[in-house]
């Protein structure tokens, strides 16, 4: 302890230093009392708002809780380098501040919210893509996680790709190697075989060690290497699970030049590229992290919420895929037709790679 | 009188980066517009008891990380591997801890031994390199961190298990757990275990570096290579024992949140501990005592920058700015101690000189 008093010490003289600076008296923001809507606390991975697909997606889900519910927001990022501990303290200084509830984005904030879900026994926390309800050994009832049957919009992009390209020839760029992105891999090759078992479906990580989020996330010099090497190799659609590192997935699609085609993810990616890429997106696989962050928020208000997993899939509206440009409309029917057959469950998509079939 | 202005010299060139760090910073805050009283509210603020307990357990963490490249540092060897080094010691340890072959505490203290082995076997492949081969440890050492990501990330694959999105190693069994040691009953995070390993460490650092021969050998290696040579050192092997060393303790800085609170090696792996570790032996001139300080500082920077986003609205990026700035300014505060030092010194062998003339006329 003696040592914090030195450390202590010498904070002071750099408080000297700077007294100047030290008079402002902004107080944290969110502390209204005058607020009547929920207040929010989200707390991101790495990256944060800007990646134009996941994070981004969470955030248009928050836009519309603050302008339907009233609620407020505190957003929270994260730094390089975190461990458990470090995320923990992010979700209670927002629960600390009033935050409630407090939505975490990514499945890697799951051990942190388990743990402190359990300290805060009146805050709602949720996880998106989590499983954090798994880890405590009593079921807490303030604890959800929001999850996705990624596969089955994959599964119907795959099919859009299949019908779309010419070579026979398909790819899918994913971030890191792990089972998350894993489950888009494989919705997305079964849904290409379901249509023609003899089209070919280039596959590349870019990234085999999963703790490694910069090179898989937040590259995109990296995705467009492996797409472009796609596009060289002969395919002419190109999908991507590869959250920033997809930006370049969308350069390599417009260098590849006309008939090549790249498929989105998560957000509608058309809405967001440049004019100049626009027309190289031909779908984008929707993963509705909007709803989810707004139903749960919605439900924390009417006091409906639910612990434990939420699954949003094809027949909840929370995967699909987008229609802006206009591209697949005129295979609309077909990718109906294989919507319906997963929503009957007479086509159950795998989330294994290894088990397409 | 000298003890005192050993003392102040020492203290003025660590006191002199904070200063210049913390005036950059501003800087910075006021060039992008951000909040300044909001952050050094924050960043001043006297942690919470929790928060206090945040900053011991990553400050033992860096310090193990710190200590690692101080060995080799302090024989001129730059062990930039660190971050490979704990990467592969520690998931050899989970693997290892979570077969649960050994029973409690016995397991702790083989999966202990296994990850000091695995990062002085991934150190030691550089070392070896170096003398067999005249191979730069600064570029080994680097590729040596590609190839470690991937292929724990191959294993992992290989024999991790699944739960929900993320994959990790089989857990260590609960009678293996080094829990932790509560210092404040009211604050619900605790010390791991483990991170008296960091203690541990230090004073035998200390012990090795100052009270034996190998510690003589290593400095005087580090001071000047051939004058050892000369004096019957035999560095080729004094490279090869300080890599396995320094991986040895580089493999010990993921065992307390391994044994703590992770009882898994997955996604919640902590990276960078290997280059923070650099930056604060740096910062503590690879002193034993030095690094501790630095350790600290760098935690306490770390934990306090975690709440800045909520408390202030300002990006937690800039607590990273913060740090390296504190690093360069340091090495350059520290040169400009020794030149004034090496003036006072000289002012005072002169006016002794002339005091003696002047006696003697």
């Amino acid at each position: 302890m003696r040592r914090m008093g030195k450390i202590a010490v010498i904070a002071t003289v750099a408080a000297l230093a700077l007294t100047g600076c030290g008079s402002d008296d902004k107080k944290e923001n969110g502390g209204s009392d005058s607020a009547k809507g929920p207040k929010v606390g989200l707390a991101y991975d790495v990256g944060g708002r800007g990646d134009q697909s996941f994070n981004d997606s969470a955030y248009k889900g928050m836009e519309k809780a603050e302008k339907e519910l009233g609620a407020t927001i505190e957003e929270a990022k994260a730094a390089p380098g975190e461990n458990d501990d470090i995320r923990a303290e992010r979700l209670r200084t927002l629960a600390d501040a009033g935050f409630n509830p407090i939505i975490a984005i990514g499945f890697i904030y799951s051990p942190a919210a388990a743990t402190v879900a359990a300290e805060y026994p009146n805050v709602k926390f949720a996880v998106i893509d989590g499983y954090s309800s798994t880890i405590p050994k009593a079921p807490l009832d303030n604890l959800s996680d929001l999850g996705f049957a990624e596969e089955q919009g994959s599964y119907l992009v795959g099919v859009a790709a299949a019908l779309k390209t010419k070579d026979k020839h398909v790819g899918f760029v994913g971030g890191t190697h792990g089972d998350l992105i894993k489950k888009f891999e494989a919705g997305f090759t079964a849904g290409v075989k379901s249509v023609d078992r003899t089209i070919k479906v280039d596959v590349q990580y870019l990234t085999e060690d999963p703790n490694d989020g910069a090179t898989g996330f937040e590259n995109p010099s990296g995705g467009k290497d492996a797409a472009t090497a796609m596009f060289d190799a002969g395919a002419d659609v190109v999908y991507h699970a590869a959250g920033k590192s997809g930006l370049g997935v969308f350069d390599a699609v417009q260098a590849a030049g006309k008939g090549h085609w790249a498929i989105g993810v998560d957000s509608d990616q058309y809405l967001t590229v440049d004019a100049a890429q626009q027309p190289f997106i031909l779908t984008s696989m929707l993963k509705r992290v909007d709803t989810a962050v707004f139903d749960f928020v919605k439900a924390v208000k009417d006091n409906t919420a639910k612990p434990g997993f939420t699954v949003y899939d094809l027949a909840a509206d929370g995967v699909g895929y987008s229609t802006s440009g206009g591209f697949v409309d005129d295979i609309a029917e077909q990718l109906n037709a294989a919507a319906e057959k997963i929503k009957s469950g007479a086509v159950v998509v795998p989330t294994d790679p290894a088990k397409v079939k | 009188m000298n003890v005192l202005r050993r003392v102040l010299l020492g203290l003025a060139a660590p006191v002199l980066a904070l200063i210049v760090a913390g005036l950059f910073t501003t800087l910075l805050l006021l060039l992008t517009g951000d909040d300044v009283g909001g952050f050094w509210d924050t960043m001043l603020s006297w942690p919470k008891n929790r928060n206090l307990v945040n900053i011991l357990n990553s400050a033992s963490v860096l310090y193990l990380s710190g200590v690692a490249a101080a060995i080799g540092f302090r024989m001129n060897l730059f062990n930039i591997g660190v971050e490979g080094q704990y990467k592969v010691a520690m998931f050899a340890a989970a693997v290892f801890a979570g077969q649960a072959w050994l029973p409690g505490k016995l397991n702790v203290i083989a999966a202990v031994l296994v990850a000091m082995i695995a990062g002085a076997i991934w150190a030691g492949i550089a070392g070896i390199l170096r003398t067999t081969r005249g191979v730069s440890e600064v570029i080994s050492t680097i590729m040596l961190n590609a190839i470690a990501g991937p292929l724990v990330g191959y294993f992992l694959a290989k024999w991790g298990q699944s739960t929900g999105n993320s994959t990790q190693t089989k857990p260590i069994p609960e009678e293996s757990w080094v829990g932790g040691i509560t210092i404040f009953s009211d604050s619900v995070t605790k010390l791991y275990g483990l991170s008296l390993l960091a203690v541990v460490v230090g004073v035998l650092f200390w012990l090795v570096l100052n009270r034996t021969r190998f510690g003589f050998d290593l400095r005087a290696t580090g001071s000047s290579e051939s004058a050892a040579i000369a004096s019957g050192v035999n560095t080729k092997r004094m490279i090869v024992i300080s890599m396995l060393l320094s991986g040895a303790v580089a493999g010990l800085v993921g065992l307390p949140v391994l044994f703590g609170n992770s009882h898994n090696y997955g996604a919640s792996f902590q990276a960078g501990l290997g280059f923070a570790g650099i930056a604060v032996a740096l910062l503590g001139r690879n002193n034993p005592v030095g690094i501790a300080f630095g350790a600290l500082i760098f935690a306490f920077l770390t934990e306090q920058g975690n709440l800045l986003n909520i408390m202030a609205g300002i990006s937690p990026d800039i607590v990273a700015v913060t740090q390296g700035v504190i690093v360069i300014a340091v090495v350059i505060a520290y040169e400009v101690v020794r030149r004034a030092r090496t003036r006072i010194e000289q002012a005072a062998v002169a006016d002794a000189l002339a005091a003696e003339k002047g006696a003697a006329a």
